[in-house]
């Protein structure tokens, strides 16, 4: 086969020098390959399984709760400066309406962070059904808003997600408790005695089983009657575009509104600490495969710039410049890092496929949603092409310096 | 040394050496002086074999001329440019441009055909490969006699074929000055006798400078010229 016309003199020695070595660069390119498919294969299954996780976490609440400032003593001081108190007692936490809350949600709407912005109203009451009752934690809300903070539609198991003045959506396990279908009716009392009487408009699936025995929704409006926050709520539910973002967005409303506005980072302290080191993980993982893959590419190299040392002479001494040695193996690191990149990216893709049809839930369905990140591979293929480049510098600068009347001599 | 005034002398000069001293291993204490002083001078055209016993410096004089190493001391010229000031990059440079090298092993490339061998000097030094180094390659390959070869991985060709594909190679970018290291050492008679004739071939038609070095008195003997190298020091 001749050279071919045009093709760099580097690309056609390194290209050869690799074919000629024909088993020693394909073990190598298989050593990445592995460790690509290692990384590939772990990467969208722990992104996968975050993903999962985190999605879990946030239908069942919202990205930040804007409540109101917590209540705080106003210590009275003398004339004297002198402190009057010797013990400050915590004041006790009433629940209390967002003070000029619409104003807040037209602030909150204006941020763009923020995607959307659903006031609600909670509070706990007893629900009622002839001589049974429950604990029953209320909220209301507007459901076309509330949508986006939490999908009550998806979690319907029967009726239909809407809230009327006098519809009321109840959890599965509340129902059963009750004895109660879709189209029945319901008393719910507030703790000050006011009561309403609600119809079954659907019931719920919230994913546990507290909260499938004690939530219940109703219509803004009707909860700020019964609750006794007339055109009050106390709290805002916020979605924001990026969720781990949420802590730094809720720390800018705090500032804003002066009001208490919590993440749910900050509320799954533990959880996203998990998150977090299992990111950690993942990185220390890819950073020690890369590793070995590197020092796999440069230790064959190094026995290449040995073996080829004549051949390297003898290049010299044809008039081809340390430059151009040092650009030959440099492509040949490269070559052999993208080479075991796309075997590897293929495999790692595979890997995924099996582990899709092998871990399945009793049911017959996938246990998490894993989807193959087309960045993440162009990621892969890049680092493993500039970790193949880095691998051969050493290789290459020492097959640039070989004196050419030594390597030629042997 | 001095040179005997003839014809030739009008003739432009390929290689001078002025007092050239070589040493190795300076400033330890096994430092050791292996040429002392060499003058020489080579012009186009001529045909100089380089005899001498082993470990005399023919082999040190000649990698100095070839560019491939450096001089401790004294002046060198190649095609009337002073070279101990070049830099590695220039005489890089200059060694591809004006001096093609041919060696006792041949040391052909593994991974090329015969044909590939003998073009990759030239498409080193252009970048990449072009239909005119193809054909210059190919009618070096006619002139040698190996046409038919062309395509065969140089490493199957027998010794005396490898040579000429070296001779060939060392012939691609038209160099002043040829420089061989026992070329035939390795090689049958006839073998021998045709490489030397290719030499001679080249010398003739193309005004190349041919310096030979050579343990064979009577190859030695059909040079135009020898230089004797005895104990790092030319007795012509």
């Amino acid at each position: 086969m001749l050279l071919g016309r045009y093709q760099p003199f580097e690309w056609i020695v390194a290209s050869r020098f690799l074919r000629e070595g024909r088993l020693q660069s394909l073990f190598i390119m298989f050593g990445v390959a592995i460790g690509v498919a290692v990384i590939v294969f772990m990467s969208a299954l722990l992104q996968g399984l975050q993903n999962n996780l985190v999605t879990r976490v946030l239908t069942a609440q919202p990205h930040i709760q804007i409540l109101p400032s917590k209540e705080k003593v106003r210590v009275q001081y003398g004339q004297d400066d002198a402190l009057h108190a010797a013990q400050i007692q915590a004041p006790l936490q009433r629940l209390k309406s967002i003070d000029q809350w619409p104003a807040v949600l037209t602030l909150l709407r204006a941020m763009p962070e923020v995607s959307v912005a659903s006031p609600a109203v909670a509070g706990s009451t007893f629900i009622m059904r002839g001589a049974a009752s429950r604990a029953l934690n209320l909220t209301a809300v507007d459901l076309a808003l509330y949508q986006h903070i939490m999908n009550l539609r998806e979690k319907v198991v029967a009726g239909q997600a809407r809230l009327g003045a006098s519809d009321i959506l109840i959890g599965i396990e509340l129902a059963a408790d009750l004895g109660v279908r879709v189209g029945d009716k319901l008393l719910v009392q507030s703790p000050t005695g006011v009561s309403n009487h609600f119809m079954i408009a659907g019931i719920l699936d919230l994913g546990s089983k507290g909260a499938n025995q004690r939530s219940g929704f109703v219509s803004l409006h009707s909860g700020q009657s019964l609750l006794g926050y007339p055109g009050g709520v106390t709290s805002i539910d916020v979605t924001v575009r990026d969720v781990y973002a949420a802590e730094v967005v809720a720390q800018r409303i705090q500032m804003q509104t002066q009001l208490q506005a919590d993440s749910w980072i900050k509320t799954n302290a533990q959880f996203f600490s998990a998150v977090k080191s299992q990111s950690l993980a993942n990185t220390a993982i890819r950073f020690f495969v890369g590793l070995s893959v590197a020092f796999g590419i440069a230790s064959v190299l190094v026995v290449s710039v040995v073996q080829r040392s004549k051949e390297i002479g003898i290049l010299r001494a044809m008039g081809i410049s340390r430059g151009q040695v040092m650009r030959v193996f440099l492509l040949q690191g490269g070559l052999l890092g993208l080479g075991g990149a796309v075997i590897g990216c293929a495999l790692g893709i595979l890997a995924l496929q099996l582990w899709l049809q092998m871990a399945r839930t009793p049911e017959g369905t996938a246990m998490f949603a894993v989807t193959i990140d087309m960045v993440m591979l162009a990621e892969a293929l890049a680092l493993a092409t500039l970790t193949g480049l880095l691998a051969a510098l050493a290789p290459a600068v020492r097959a640039a310096r070989l004196d050419p009347v030594v390597a030629i001599r042997g | 040394m001095t040179e005997p005034r003839t014809p030739r002398q009008e003739a432009k000069t390929i290689v001078q050496l002025s007092q050239v001293r070589k040493s190795f291993n300076v400033g330890e204490p096994t430092e050791v002086e292996v040429l002392h002083g060499i003058d020489l001078v080579l012009r186009a055209g001529e045909f100089a074999a380089v005899m001498g016993p082993s470990g005399s410096g023919k082999s040190t004089l000649l990698n100095i001329v070839g560019l491939l190493d450096r001089p401790t001391q004294g002046q060198l010229q190649i095609t009337g440019l002073e070279t101990t000031t070049l830099d590695d990059a220039a005489l890089t440079q200059l060694r591809g441009h004006s001096i093609g090298f041919v060696f006792q092993y041949h040391h052909l490339i593994g991974a090329f055909s015969a044909l590939e061998n003998v073009m990759l000097p030239m498409v080193g030094m252009q970048g990449y490969p072009t239909a005119a180094i193809e054909q210059r390659a190919l009618a070096l390959m006619d002139s040698v006699g190996l046409s038919k070869w062309r395509d065969t991985p140089a490493t199957r060709l027998s010794g005396g074929q490898q040579q000429r594909v070296a001779v060939a190679r060392a012939l691609i970018m038209q160099p002043a000055l040829l420089l061989a290291d026992e070329p035939t050492g390795n090689l049958d008679t006839k073998s021998a006798d045709a490489v030397f004739e290719l030499f001679r071939q080249v010398n003739r038609e193309h005004g190349t400078a041919v310096l030979l070095v050579t343990h064979n008195p009577a190859l030695a003997a059909r040079c135009d010229r020898t230089i004797q190298v005895v104990d790092g020091r030319v007795s012509a």
